[in-house]
């Protein structure tokens, strides 16, 4: 497997809309902070500790068969444009892409794992499943740590638990995350209401890009708050009770749209839609909005020639980095919008051509 | 009103300038706002997290302590050399060392921060043995509780054996 295998493919593990409750959560992420013992953290630490901390890791991947699975990239070898990609495909954050010497990411073929080194803590172990699965995403993160503690120290204490360079992730070191789609209670102007509840009861709120995005295309993401103080599984069955309310509330909503307002629903999802087949210029905001309808559309089968599993390839190939590495060049604004609309039209069309088989 | 650069999109970001005190007005779209760098301008906002938590520790001393901060606390990291103003400028600590040197003053943030300062969670493999199982008991001990209270006793019961093949393996081990 070599990155460009990775970076080719526009589906990802995580489109798989067999999973739970698929027509509201989009996915299930865990993320776990370790760090090694004596090193300095990566923010205070001189190139020379970075690298060997990169060594360290790269040997345990090597050296651990249930670990051989993983593909070690050093970002050093990757390309700016390229970077931008892994960010876009939620497998390294965006400070991760800024400064790429002694900095590693490694990865399962299918993306359900990504391990980034020496972001802000040396290791960041992060796991990434279809839907509602929370669980199964920590069970996924949880074992891949165990293999990793098999073969380095990680800095822990007895009272204050898992050491982490920021204060606010020391104890578990775990953010577990949850992408949702909320069109209806955005239309009905509920989100504010609902959301503000949440955060009351220890959950973040955050867009799509993670921490300082906004909301676009209706996409919100759930996660815990704290990390010490409560054990993993008390921090996840607290944001999934929580998020189910949220999807049922979303649920509803769709429910009464539907039987109140259903031919302005149709003539929405559908213009969205047919912006989608035939617009020639598109910018990433403009296709965020529009995918958020037709998703929805297709969700309440107001489209159903369109699969879920097509819009969610979309969200991914429609982002500014990922219209550039399939055109091979960098591109103009315009140049980009038109790239971006060429690329929509063919999804939908295979899409819909992969239904009629 | 379209954008004044790319004169094709309509104007979303307006933007007043004062240099020197003379004043100039730009209209852009998204699009040309964020080629620009001008986007990142205006939505960096003055606020920012090492600032709230430099501001916890300060209040923190304000509070209770008569002592400045040095009297009971080292200054800087004997492992790493981090100081704790280093800290307080960056939001982040430099080494796994620096949570037992500044220990006394760090306790109090992480309870505020999270409402708690004792881990209840995970513990790696290799510590696992006695701080594993107490741990493990005192969840059980949670749990069982809990079962306890929804008058599910048979679960409950499963739980208490748990509990005591835990506790008799502690004392085994001395």
């Amino acid at each position: 497997m070599q990155l460009k295998d990775i970076m080719n493919k526009t589906y990802s593990a995580w489109m798989d809309t067999s999973a739970p409750c698929t027509d509201v959560a989009l996915s299930s992420r865990v993320r776990l902070a370790r760090n090694l013992g004596n090193n300095p953290f990566p923010n205070h630490a001189s190139p020379a500790v970075l690298a060997g901390v990169a060594n360290q890791v790269e040997n345990a991947v090597r050296q651990t068969p249930e670990l051989s699975g993983l593909k070690v990239i050093h970002l050093s070898e990757v390309s700016a444009q390229d970077r931008q990609v892994l960010v876009e495909k939620h497998l390294i954050s965006p400070q991760h892409a800024k400064n790429a010497e002694n900095r590693l990411v490694i990865l399962a073929a299918d993306e359900s794992v990504s391990v980034m080194v020496n972001e802000e803590d040396h290791i960041r172990i992060q796991t990434l499943l279809p839907g509602f699965q929370l669980n199964d995403a920590y069970k996924l993160a949880d074992k891949t740590d165990d293999y990793f503690e098999s073969r380095l120290d990680f800095a822990f204490d007895e009272n204050i638990g898992y050491i982490t360079a920021c204060p606010t992730n020391v104890g578990t070191g775990l953010r577990v995350s949850i992408m949702v789609h909320l069109p209806a209670l955005v239309i009905t102007g509920q989100v504010k209401a609902v959301l503000s509840a949440v955060s009351k009861l220890g959950i973040a709120v955050r867009g799509i890009y993670g921490e300082g995005s906004e909301a676009l295309g209706n996409m919100f993401q759930l996660s815990n708050q704290i990390t010490l103080g409560h054990s993993e599984q008390e921090l996840i069955e607290n944001l999934a009770s929580v998020t189910m309310q949220v999807i049922e509330q979303e649920r509803s909503s769709r429910g009464k749209l539907i039987a109140e307002m259903r031919e302005q629903l149709e003539d929405r999802v559908q213009r969205a839609y047919g912006l989608l087949n035939h617009a020639r210029l598109v910018t990433s905001q403009e296709a965020l909005k529009l995918i958020s309808d037709v998703k929805l559309g297709a969700e309440l089968k107001l489209i159903p020639e369109v699969n879920g599993k097509t819009i969610n390839e979309l969200m991914v190939i429609i982002q500014p980095a990922y219209v550039q590495y399939l055109a091979g060049r960098a591109l103009s604004p315009t140049e980009r919008d038109a790239g971006r609309a060429r690329l929509i039209r063919e999804k939908i069309r295979t899409g819909r051509e992969g239904n009629e088989k | 009103m379209l954008c004044d650069k790319c004169k094709k999109r309509p104007a979303t970001v307006h933007i007043t300038k004062i240099t020197n005190g003379v004043k100039s007005e730009t209209h852009l779209c998204g699009e040309c706002a964020r080629e620009e760098g001008e986007l990142t301008l205006i939505s960096e906002s003055t606020f920012s997290f090492p600032s709230l938590l430099t501001g916890l520790l300060q209040t923190q001393a304000g509070i209770g302590a008569t002592m400045p901060i040095h009297n009971h606390v080292s200054a800087d990291c004997e492992n790493c050399g981090l100081q704790l103003s280093d800290f307080t400028g960056k939001g982040f600590l430099g080494c796994s060392h620096c949570y037992s040197q500044f220990g006394s003053k760090l306790e109090p943030l992480l309870r505020r921060i999270h409402g708690n300062s004792v881990h209840t969670g995970k513990v790696p493999k290799r510590l696992g043995g006695k701080i594993g199982i107490t741990r493990e008991i005192e969840n059980l001990r949670r749990n069982l509780a809990r079962l306890v209270s929804d008058e599910k006793y048979e679960e409950a019961a499963v739980v208490r054996d748990e509990i005591k093949a835990l506790e008799k393996r502690l004392s085994d081990d001395g």
